[in-house]
């Protein structure tokens, strides 16, 4: 069991994750950042979060409170990097022999046998630069399996290839997967590799968990999309409880200095509560809406719009002491001529707001 | 090779000096090469009060007269010198007036080149892989010994023979420090100006001058041809 739960700040930006990874795999999903990296090397020893504890089998490996901070060589947990990172100047196989040289007392699999289930054992002599993206990842992975890990860690580690490539490789990760008995963190950004690998899954959206559990549960909970392969676009904003409307069952959460009506009675007056707000449910208006059923109309004034390739366009807007994110189709930004600098209303339904 | 330099027409003397420059300029440049290498990696990866004042006083044989910087090697490893007084008395380690004292000169005044160009082939080693190493359970000294520097190797070698050809021409560091001794301190560039305040010695001075050239040129082409092989062999 790998237990981690750490915070850490840079700039406007925090950390905050806490959950545990069992034997067998744990997704970590999350755009980009949404603090992934940060994650991986701070359970892989690389960079150290502010607060917080990374335990593993019950020995401690991180704590801020208690001063302990081992470095990653002896945490014993292998790391599979996006980047693979095979070292230039070792062939395959001194490569896949790095760490287990200088384990020798972990158990470790047996060589042959890592090397003809990720299918590498006429690579052995090559140079890494003359591999393939992929040839490369399964070396890395193989390197990262040989060093006797107690735990595996896997930072994004097909991201980096085309879809012929994962094809390729992602039945020799279902197979590992399968075999290993370890606690395995799978960090992607990609759905469709969590569902496929992965027993239980961390969503991780603005620096936090906003959802765990087994896999498809925690794909309800977080409310991702259910065709698509990404996370949906969504901002997530601090709010404060000060109105409870208990007739119509609503709360009014104040976001700065508006009031956004949610269903269902949360909290008391004062409790703090997070909102998020996805980025299809938002609608923009020019002139404030009359005589209209959505109950949330937020000022603001645009600060990006971000054309897609597609039909859409994603827009943020300041909404004054939050930052809202608005999907729209291309046409609407042409049509009401939306672009950084103008004023607009910002209309969200209440029943599409939900507790982050 | 005495019968090369009989061919060359270069008697024992002149043969003496370039076999003590090439003596010379190898020990000088190899004893200093792990101290540069230290030093070359605090002052790329290191975080530490002090580092412009350190970065300064390693370039400091670069932008000082030879003279001053000789001058002050006879201070500190003459015999009386505090550090030469010591070495001897720990070691046996003899500096002044010896074959010794200008292979520390020569290696003095190539240092700060060596520093630079280990330093900056330092700083071009992917960190990312150093921490790839550390997960695998390599220690400091293991990732540096696995990883670092043979990633840095290139660099290393020019930084060796950049040294080493400064080492071969040093002068002024030299006979300030150990002056011009026939057979223990007279290198290449000692016999040359030696030659050239002899009545007569022109001739025999510009066959050495031809010697220098052509050990400075050898030099350079055998690191451009090694620093070749081993980049092929980095990348693979």
């Amino acid at each position: 069991m790998l237990d981690v739960a750490i915070t850490r700040r840079f700039g406007d930006f925090q950390l905050d994750a806490a959950f545990e990874v069992p034997v067998g795999v744990t997704a970590v999903l999350g755009r980009s950042g949404a603090g992934k990296s940060t994650l991986v090397a701070s359970v892989a020893g690389l960079t150290r979060p502010d607060q917080g504890r990374v335990a593993l089998g019950g020995e401690t490996l991180f704590d801020a409170a208690r001063r302990i901070d081992l470095p990653p060589r002896k945490r014993r947990i292998g790391v599979v990097f996006q980047d693979s990172r095979l070292f230039p100047h070792f062939s395959v196989r001194t490569n896949l022999l790095f760490g287990r040289r200088r384990r020798k007392e972990a158990v470790a699999p047996a060589f042959e046998e890592v090397v003809d289930t990720l299918g590498i054992g006429a690579l052995l002599d090559r140079r890494p630069r003359s591999l393939s993206g992929g040839e490369r990842q399964r070396v890395a992975i193989g390197r990262a399996l040989l060093s006797g890990p107690r735990a595996l860690l896997f930072d994004e580690p097909l991201a980096a290839l085309d879809a012929e490539r994962k094809a390729e490789i992602l039945p020799f990760l279902e197979t590992l997967v399968r075999e290993i008995a370890l606690p395995v963190l799978y960090v992607t950004h990609a759905l469709e590799e969590a569902r496929r690998l992965a027993e239980r899954l961390v969503v991780l959206d603005g620096g936090r968990v906003i959802a765990a559990g087994p896999v498809e549960e925690a794909v309800a909970a977080a409310g991702l999309a259910s065709a698509g392969d990404r996370l949906l676009d969504a901002a997530t904003i601090e709010a404060v409880v000060v109105e409870r409307d208990e007739a119509y069952g609503l709360t009014g959460l104040a976001i700065g200095q508006h009031v956004v009506w949610v269903p269902g009675l949360i909290g008391e007056r004062g409790d703090a509560a997070r909102l998020r707000f996805l980025a299809r449910d938002v609608a923009l208006a020019l002139d404030p809406p009359q005589r209209s059923s959505v109950r949330n109309v937020l000022p603001g004034v645009i600060r990006g719009v971000k054309r897609g390739t597609g039909p859409y366009a994603s827009i943020t807007v300041d909404i004054g002491g939050a930052v809202l994110r608005a999907e729209v189709t291309r046409r609407a930004l042409d049509e009401l001529g939306l672009a950084p600098g103008k004023m607009v209303y910002a209309l969200v339904k209440s029943v599409a707001v939900s507790r982050a | 090779m005495e019968a090369a330099a009989a061919a060359l027409g270069l008697g024992p003397e002149e043969l003496s000096a370039i076999r003590l420059s090439l003596l010379v300029a190898s020990v000088g440049t190899l004893a200093t090469l792990p101290f540069a290498i230290a030093i070359a990696l605090a002052l790329a990866r290191g975080r530490f009060p002090g580092k412009t004042l350190l970065d300064g006083l390693v370039h400091l044989p670069l932008v000082m007269p030879p003279v001053v910087t000789g001058y002050l090697l006879l201070l500190a490893f003459g015999r009386r010198g505090p550090l030469g007084h010591a070495l001897e008395a720990c070691c046996g380690l003899v500096f002044s007036f010896r074959w010794t004292g200008a292979a520390l000169a020569a290696g003095i005044m190539g240092f700060p080149l060596m520093v630079r160009a280990i330093r900056l082939s330092l700083e071009a080693v992917d960190r990312r892989l150093e921490d790839a190493a550390a997960t695998l359970g390599a220690g400091r000294l293991g990732v540096l010994f696995a990883v670092t520097l043979p990633l840095a190797l290139p660099g290393l070698l020019a930084g060796l023979v950049l040294a080493f050809a400064k080492a071969l021409g040093e002068f002024g560091a030299t006979i300030t420090f150990v002056s011009n001794i026939p057979g223990e301190t007279r290198t290449l560039p000692a016999a040359i100006y030696t030659l050239t305040q002899t009545p007569g010695g022109d001739a025999a001075a510009l066959k050495l001058v031809g010697v220098a050239i052509a050990l400075s040129l050898a030099a350079l082409i055998a690191s451009e041809m090694l620093a070749r092989r081993i980049a092929t062999r980095i990348a693979g």
